[in-house]
């Protein structure tokens, strides 16, 4: 019988080096080999991440911004070149430019409570699509209730695509901002955003991208792309929980107010008033997650090295695969088949709850998600109460994808569902 | 076969199946004196439990709704438990099962509904198992806000 080691070595043409970089992976779950899966809602770490910021910890650790000692003056280099790392990454033009947030929720809420509450009143926009997680549908919700703002949806097709004519059609002079996803994270469709966003700013709206599913699985350049923000979340990138970034343009952060008041957001603070300091300070206020924002550099560092690129291309080939290999099993049906997609399968086995699904499945060792995937407007157009959804990343391959068919295969057989291909 | 196999098929007994395929008392009641909406927001889960209580007893009882195997057929079984009890006795079961997915199972024979103590290997799976005994509960209190099972 293979080993778990010997099957992560099996030669394979979808296949990248890197599951020994990945501790995690070597753990059984339920004393079967681990076939994780599950990268949409978070990917794992590699050791040169859980490194960088142990390190942080044991060589570095001071708090930044206050460097009569000299380290706290290490500490603020390595937070600023952090910063520098995220510029380059995502193509900003300027590093004051990155602000580091908890995540893509703080990211989005950030703009809804400065940006937002600054430049909205009643009657005017805001445009979303049909795809968005609750992420960037709610704080915009929120908004619209403090301002009077309205909310619009673009639809999705049938396949779960954004279609530009009806995105087109919701756009009038009184939109102000759209806010929209660059990959969705229930279905994997990529929507065009370069397209929407000039579109959108040739009504005079701001763009906010939900980068959250693409930074890492395709090469973002925000100048390319023209948005006014991108938004995303450093453990969807094989960095730590807790960091993210806010990317927004330096004319319109330079216009919006602070939202949280503190420590390291100001210039002097006296009882009668306080001046503030300017981006990014006055958006980071309080110490923030420093060791965070280094290990998330060496997240990118490594994604990097690897080469997005290649990163690309060997998730294309997976989906590829998975998508033939899951099509194969009757009773299946896939939900999102969108032209341009990435490696996210979302899909319902007949007669079996996605819920009752997961379960079996992760007894075989295979963790999927099951649900609505924080996307239930979504849910509710296809007229489902939620999916089973294979997220894939860099350490993926066809043994994973193998261990999926079985374990649905096996859950068809526990339900007297299977029938004969 | 593992553990986790065997706990599975402790999970997804025969009758599981049977009352996930084939729900009892699965329909509104029109005439019916009580009834609760119940929502799993995490899970999408969603059903509606109807009671006509007379002289303090469940004289009938029906439910209608969508959700996974463990939860519609927990329902199911639900349904068969109650009928004929009365308010009090319902509630005593309801504190009961509830213990005997989570903690210490206490003396009493719960029929059929044992057939759901394979849920306590599977923490993440209880809120199924008592997503339709909480709208119960809310139903008999008059309660009309969504019943949750967090």
């Amino acid at each position: 019988m293979n080993t778990v080691a010997d099957l992560r070595h099996t030669a394979s043409a979808t296949r990248l080096p890197v599951a020994d970089d990945f501790p995690i992976l070597a753990r059984p779950v339920h004393g079967r080999r681990l076939a994780y899966l599950d990268n949409g809602a978070t990917t794992q770490k590699p050791t040169a991440v859980i490194e960088a910021e142990a390190r942080f910890y044991r060589e570095s650790n001071a708090n930044i911004h206050r460097g009569v000692h000299w380290l706290s003056q290490h500490a603020t280099e390595l937070y600023d070149g952090a910063r520098a790392t995220v510029q380059r990454f995502i193509g900003a033009a300027r590093a004051d430019e990155i602000i580091f947030t908890r995540g893509t929720t703080e990211a989005i809420n950030l703009v809804a409570n400065t940006w937002g509450r600054k430049q909205l009143t009643a009657g005017d926009e805001i445009l979303i699509t049909t795809l968005e997680h609750h992420s960037n549908i709610v704080p915009w919700q929120m908004l619209c209730e403090q301002t009077g703002a309205v909310l619009k949806v673009a639809p999705v097709n049938e396949i779960g695509e954004v279609e530009l004519a009806g995105f087109d059609a919701l756009l009038s002079p009184r939109t102000r901002l759209v806010a929209i996803t660059h990959i969705s994270n229930a279905l994997g469709s990529i929507n065009p955003v370069a397209e929407m966003v000039e579109h959108a700013h040739a009504v005079g709206a701001v763009v906010l991208v939900d980068g959250a599913q693409a930074v890492a699985h395709q090469a973002v350049d925000v100048q390319a792309l023209g948005c006014d923000f991108y938004a995303f979340s450093g453990h969807k990138l094989y960095g730590p929980t807790g960091i993210g970034v806010l990317y927004g343009r330096a004319e319109l952060l330079a216009d919006m107010p602070p939202w949280q008041g503190g420590g390291d957001m100001i210039r002097t603070v006296s009882f009668e008033r306080s001046t503030y300091a300017e981006a990014p300070q006055r958006f980071e206020a309080g110490t923030p997650n420093i060791a965070g924002a280094v290990a998330l550099a060496a997240a990118i560092d490594y994604v990097q090295a690897l080469g997005m690129k290649r990163i690309v291309a060997h998730e294309h080939a997976l989906l590829e695969h998975a998508t033939a290999a899951l099509r194969a099993i009757p009773g299946l049906r896939m939900v999102g088949t969108a032209a341009n997609k990435a490696g996210i399968l979302s899909f319902m086995i007949e007669h079996i709850h996605p819920h009752d699904l997961g379960t079996i499945l992760d007894s075989e060792g295979v963790a999927i998600r099951a649900g609505h995937h924080c996307a239930m407007p979504l849910m509710t157009r296809f007229g489902i109460p939620g999916t089973a959804r294979a997220s894939l990343a860099i350490y993926n391959d066809e043994t994973d994808i193998a261990a999926l068919v079985t374990a649905i295969e096996k859950a068809q057989a526990l339900f007297g569902t299977r029938k004969k291909a | 076969m593992s553990a986790m196999d065997g706990n599975l098929r402790e999970l997804y007994q025969e009758v599981i199946f049977d009352h996930n395929r084939q729900p009892r008392n699965f329909h509104e009641m029109p005439e019916a004196d009580h009834h609760a909406d119940g929502h799993n927001p995490l899970c999408g889960d969603q059903l509606t439990v109807y009671l006509r209580i007379d002289n303090d007893v469940i004289q009938d009882v029906s439910f209608v709704g969508h959700g996974c195997a463990i939860s519609t057929a927990s329902a199911s079984l639900m349904t068969e438990a109650v009928k004929g009890k009365t308010v009090a006795e319902v509630e005593a079961l309801f504190k009961d099962f509830h213990a005997l997915l989570t903690d210490t199972p206490p003396e009493r024979d719960f029929g059929k509904l044992a057939v759901l103590t394979g849920v306590r290997e599977f923490p993440a799976r209880v809120k199924c198992a008592t997503l339709a005994w909480h709208t119960l509960h809310n139903a008999l209190i008059g309660d009309h806000t969504p019943a949750h099972t967090e």
